[in-house]
């Protein structure tokens, strides 16, 4: 059992400060990304045609494959708390590893949709192109997918990199060395799961149809 | 009568008593610290810095306002006046003033801590800080920004030409500073209470911080995204602010109150939580309606958060959206209200001494009460028609953030300062200052409800004559205040070289943090400490009657 | 002008008389209460200022009837203030009917005004007295703010939309306007005057003057000029919303919505027309930012209200 820095009693009341404390920022991080879907809910009241058809120019075949990626992710970074709290490092780095390669995958996927985009001229600012009635509401519709799945792609490559440094430090530490660490990135991984829960029904699901 | 019960002497032994003022004199020790109490200074010396550059523009503003013409400096170099002030003032003074400097020091003390529960995040924060400082220094320097403090679109995203994106960036960084503060805060004051230490024995300092602590985190992160919006579209042109291409402004008003209300209440309620230390040792009696007072912090924190459209009533709001709004308002003032009868009852059957940090928690008391009162002529959506945008609203705010949380935080700078450097400062100096401070104060803001009543738009350059002679006592007001602000500057940082030693509670104050040596060990505490007794557990009949034995 | 001290000048206009009775009663409430408040700490201060002989046995730390009491009052007296204030505020809200509309674009750094007739004024705004005058205004670049101290009246004027303000001046004389919301560098030099003059003189103001085309032509005019007839005529091939009568009706949208058409919707249509779609029509017309300035969607709109549902 490592040792509690010096300001704390025990080495569980540090555990739970540092999950108490991830808990705390995910919550400013909630904070940070809800000008974002206010902005969003809104403009898709102002602009319901725009938003609807620039709805459908959206990929849903990348975006739900993500979704399925992302999700698997999210069971193994569990798997990998898991190992962790039984103390089995090389099953712990496994799961690591593999919940690092899905995000990764992700962005890639990512990355590709990105550049059909660009081709498709959606990217607004860089010869952004739509029917013209509809020009303004698909500007907006772009700018908040672009800036919030931009932000959310920000926030995965924090969490890959996380699950990285946890696996390579487990190279010479004992799992149970890294347990509060390995837990609070776990809370941080699924919070960013949970963003995109939440993204990938407003941006590729609503108005598909029609 | 004295303040400062008889000084004790000193033996000779405890002056080399290690203190954490002792733990290492390089600079290195200092910048690289992870102690709470060190942190609190670094931060102390940043924010006096800020006051002052921020109380420049304000000098420079006043002095142009003596006279109708803009004949001092130029239109457009007004503008980036009052912008600073207002920059500088809100986010690198006020917002980290209490909680920064006090808060920090005395949080763990309180609760009979060693430590905040995340020191090297602790640390961060001020590097931070002093991140965003430096982006608001480079703005002046590179000629300084002129959308006021509210960056208000489309001006400042499509028409202002100046450096709008360096200035709001150091906003956005020094937002993250208050973030992580109120982060470290929450979760000290759930995780590391010593024992005993159940959360209705808290002192109140320590209520009103967790719930400013609570208002940092929520609210601070709207506040980075909606900057971030800001420069976006400035710098691309695209955006959802700008109505040209289908954007609207009122969105950012919105997300900007939203944010920027409840940062009224981070500013408020640190300075209440001084008040409820400083007035029962002063009165030496228990504060009256302890949980109604915690109840109240509470009440304000929540509330504010649902009241942001009042700066909105004319601003093409809908019409039920401001009366939603206004009714709210009103609310909220309700447990201001009791905060303030329960202060007042606090003294009833007290014993009081009029030392310094009492003079100011009086006076924050009672211009707190002016500032507090005058908000319901703003809340009061038909008479806001008229008030809004005038100089009632600058000097309502003015009495709440200056003549309220400076006064206190000066207070408790006075109170703690024993405990911080170890020394007394001079008694007489210090009623001087809060009673000069006081005076210029109200000389300086009590003519500007005048003016905004008799309808003196603000962020006005120049204005039209019949203003004059109420402009003219403002300004020589702020001559007076000046001069008090000054009289601390100096006689603190004398105190701390020369004041006579101060013993570990020269006050007679209940608190943990006066049950250790003045200043505190590294470790704060020789001991964990068990608390039993109740919180303010002073008694005046039985003080009075000893005095006059 | 005379540098008086003028501590509260009367108001000049029908609801600005009401919000002066409503100040002055808050005034005397919040004074007794900070006068209380002082009062008491004050006497408190001194009756039990250390060493005294006060009798201070059994010092309370709360008395629940007490705190009830001025939790209580406070609150009721807030709700009369609350209600009190609303149903003055919603007074300004609600334009008489027969209110004289004037039309105003504020700019960086002035004021520009069009009486129905098509006098145009710059940063003077003549009135009749005793009769209700409607702004509609919008600005042409940043958020501006119409303040007469006078009339104890403001409004935010913005880009993009019109908002409005409306009063009835009760006495003959000139009043400031102000710009209250700060739009730049010469924000404070914004600055005009309400010249309001009794009804005859008014009308003999009115009518003279350079000679303009009314709004209402003016409209008229480009409303032929820049193609409009093309689609919005009866006799046009093109399958576009009827006009007649169209201002004030409810309109129903293609997303199942339904707007009332005021200057701001009709100021959309023209300018952002796929914002808004009419139910039963496909997103065709054409936008026309760019082509008219706001005086002309003023002349337009001026037009469109003109036009009554058919017999």
């Amino acid at each position: 059992m490592s040792v509690p820095a010096e300001h704390f009693a025990t080495a569980e009341d540090q555990r739970q400060a540092a999950e108490l404390g991830m808990w705390v920022f995910l919550t400013t991080e909630l904070m940070f990304f809800a000008p974002l879907f206010l902005g969003y809910a809104y403009n898709r009241w102002a602009y319901a045609s725009a938003f609807a058809e620039a709805s459908r120019h959206t990929d849903v075949v990348i975006g739900t494959v993500n979704t399925a990626i992302l999700l698997t992710s999210s069971l193994f970074m569990a798997l990998a708390v898991r190992a962790t709290q039984l103390g089995h490092r090389r099953p712990t780095q496994v799961f690591l590893l593999v919940t690092a390669t899905l995000g990764a995958i992700f962005l890639g996927l990512k990355g590709l949709e990105y550049a059909h985009e660009w081709d498709e001229h959606l990217v607004p600012w860089l010869d952004f192109r739509f029917a013209p009635g509809n020009a303004h509401g698909a500007a907006l519709f772009y700018y908040l997918y672009f800036g919030m799945t931009g932000l959310h792609a920000t926030h995965l490559t924090i969490g890959i990199a996380m699950a990285c440094v946890f696996a390579f430090r487990l190279r010479t530490q004992p799992a149970q060395h890294l347990r509060n660490q390995i837990e609070t990135g776990a809370l941080y991984w699924h919070f960013v799961d949970a963003i995109w829960v939440f993204l990938y029904p407003i941006l590729y699901l609503v108005n598909r149809h029609g | 009568m004295n303040a400062v019960p008889d000084s004790e002497i000193v033996p000779e032994r405890v002056l080399h008593e290690s203190s954490y003022l002792h733990e290492g004199f390089t600079l290195r020790s200092w910048l690289l610290t992870r102690d709470h109490k060190r942190i609190a200074l670094l931060y102390l010396i940043s924010i006096t810095g800020f006051f002052f550059i921020g109380g420049a523009a304000a000098t420079l503003i006043r002095l142009e306002l003596m006279t109708p013409a803009g004949d001092v400096v130029d239109a457009e170099t007004y503008n980036k006046l009052f912008t600073a002030h207002g920059v500088i003032m809100v986010w690198f003074f006020l917002i980290p003033s209490i909680p920064a400097t006090l808060g920090n020091f005395l949080i763990p003390l309180m609760i009979g801590a060693r430590e905040v529960a995340f020191p090297r995040l602790n640390l961060a924060s001020w590097y931070i800080y002093t991140l965003g400082g430096i982006f608001v220094v480079a703005t002046l320097i590179a000629g300084g920004v002129d959308t006021g403090w509210t960056f208000y679109t489309p001006f400042s995203t499509l028409f202002s030409n100046t450096n709008v994106v360096l200035a709001v960036i150091g906003v956005f960084v020094v937002g993250f500073s208050s973030i992580l503060t109120g982060l470290n805060f929450i979760v000290t004051v759930h995780r590391l209470r010593t024992p005993g230490m159940t959360w209705f024995k808290l002192p109140l300092f320590v209520w009103a911080h967790y719930a400013t602590s609570l208002i940092l985190v929520l609210a601070t992160p709207v506040l980075a995204m909606t900057l971030s919006l800001v420069v976006f579209e400035r710098l691309t042109h695209i955006g959802i602010f700008d109505p040209a291409l289908g954007g609207d402004p009122l969105l950012f008003q919105h997300l900007f109150w939203f944010y920027s209300h409840p940062a009224v209440y981070i500013m408020v309620l640190p300075a209440m939580g001084v008040a409820s230390e400083i007035i029962p040792c002063f009165a030496r009696k228990r504060v009256f309606g302890y949980r109604m007072m915690a109840y109240a912090i509470f009440g304000i924190a929540i509330i504010g958060f649902l009241v942001w459209g009042h700066h909105m009533f004319v601003s093409g709001q809908s019409l039920y959206a401001s009366i939603a709004f206004s009714l709210l308002s009103f609310l909220v003032a309700i447990p201001s209200a009791i905060k303030v009868f329960n202060w007042t009852a606090t003294l009833y059957k007290g014993s009081i001494t009029l030392s310094a940090p009492m003079l100011y928690i009086l006076g924050f008391v009672g211009l707190f009460t002016i500032g507090g009162l005058t908000g319901l002529f703003l809340a009061a959506t038909a008479l806001d028609v008229h008030l809004t945008d005038t100089y009632f609203v600058v000097a309502h705010f003015h009495y709440i953030m200056v003549g309220g949380t400076v006064m206190a935080y000066l207070g408790g700078l006075h109170f703690w300062w024993p405990k911080i450097v170890g020394r007394l400062y001079p008694e007489t100096w210090a009623r001087i200052a809060a009673v000069t401070i006081f005076i210029g104060f109200n000389l300086t803001f009590f003519p500007q409800y005048l003016l905004g009543a008799q309808g003196m738009p603000r962020r006005y350059h120049e204005y039209p004559a019949r203003f004059q002679l109420l402009n003219e006592v403002s300004s020589s007001g702020a001559v007076i205040l000046g001069i008090g602000y000054l009289l601390p500057l100096a006689y603190l940082p004398w105190a701390m070289l020369r004041g006579r030693r101060s013993s570990a509670n020269p006050w007679g104050a209940t608190g943990l943090e006066w049950q250790t040596p003045s200043p505190p060990p590294q470790e704060n505490f020789a001991t964990t400490l068990q608390v039993i007794r109740i919180p303010y557990d002073y008694h005046p009949a039985t003080e009075s009657a000893e005095s006059q034995a | 002008m005379s540098a008086t001290f003028d501590t509260f000048p009367q108001a000049a206009s029908v609801l600005g008389r009401q919000v002066d009775v409503l100040f002055l009663t808050l005034l005397g409430v919040t004074g007794i209460v900070a006068v209380g408040v002082a009062v008491a700490i004050v006497a408190f201060t001194i009756r039990y200022r250390h060493g005294s002989k006060a009798d201070r046995r059994n010092p309370p730390s709360g008395v629940r009837w007490i705190e009830i009491t001025w939790t209580a009052t406070p609150l009721a007296v807030f709700l009369v203030i609350f209600i009190w204030s609303s149903l003055l505020f919603a007074q300004f809200h609600r334009p008489p009917p027969q209110a004289m509309p004037i039309h105003v674009v504020a700019k960086q750094w002035m004021w520009r005004l069009e009486h129905e007739n098509g006098r145009r004024e710059i940063d003077e705004l003549h009135v009749p007295l005793g009769q209700p005058v409607e702004l509609v205004m919008t600005s042409q670049d940043v958020i501006h703010s119409f303040f007469v101290p006078a009339f104890r009246v403001k409004q935010d004027v913005l880009p993009g939309r019109y908002t409005t303000l409306w009063f009835t001046a009760t006495r003959a004389g000139r009043f400031d306007l102000f710009c209250a919301e700060y739009c730049g560098t010469q924000h404070s030099t914004m600055h005009g005057d309400i010249v309001v003059m009794r009804p005859a003189e008014f009308s003999r103001w009115l009518a003279s003057g350079s000679a303009q085309p009314d709004l209402v032509a003016r409209g008229f005019d480009l409303y032929r000029r820049v193609g409009c007839s093309g689609c919005h005529e009866p006799t046009s091939t093109v399958h576009a919303p009827d006009l007649s009568g169209l201002f004030g009706a409810t309109v129903h949208l293609s997303d199942g919505s339904t707007v009332v058409a005021d200057e701001s919707y009709l100021r959309d249509s023209i300018l952002l027309p796929n914002k808004r779609v009419v139910a039963g029509f496909d997103p065709v017309m054409p936008s026309f930012q760019g082509q008219l300035d706001e005086d002309d969607v003023i002349a337009l709109i001026a037009f469109i209200k003109s036009k009554r549902g058919g017999p």
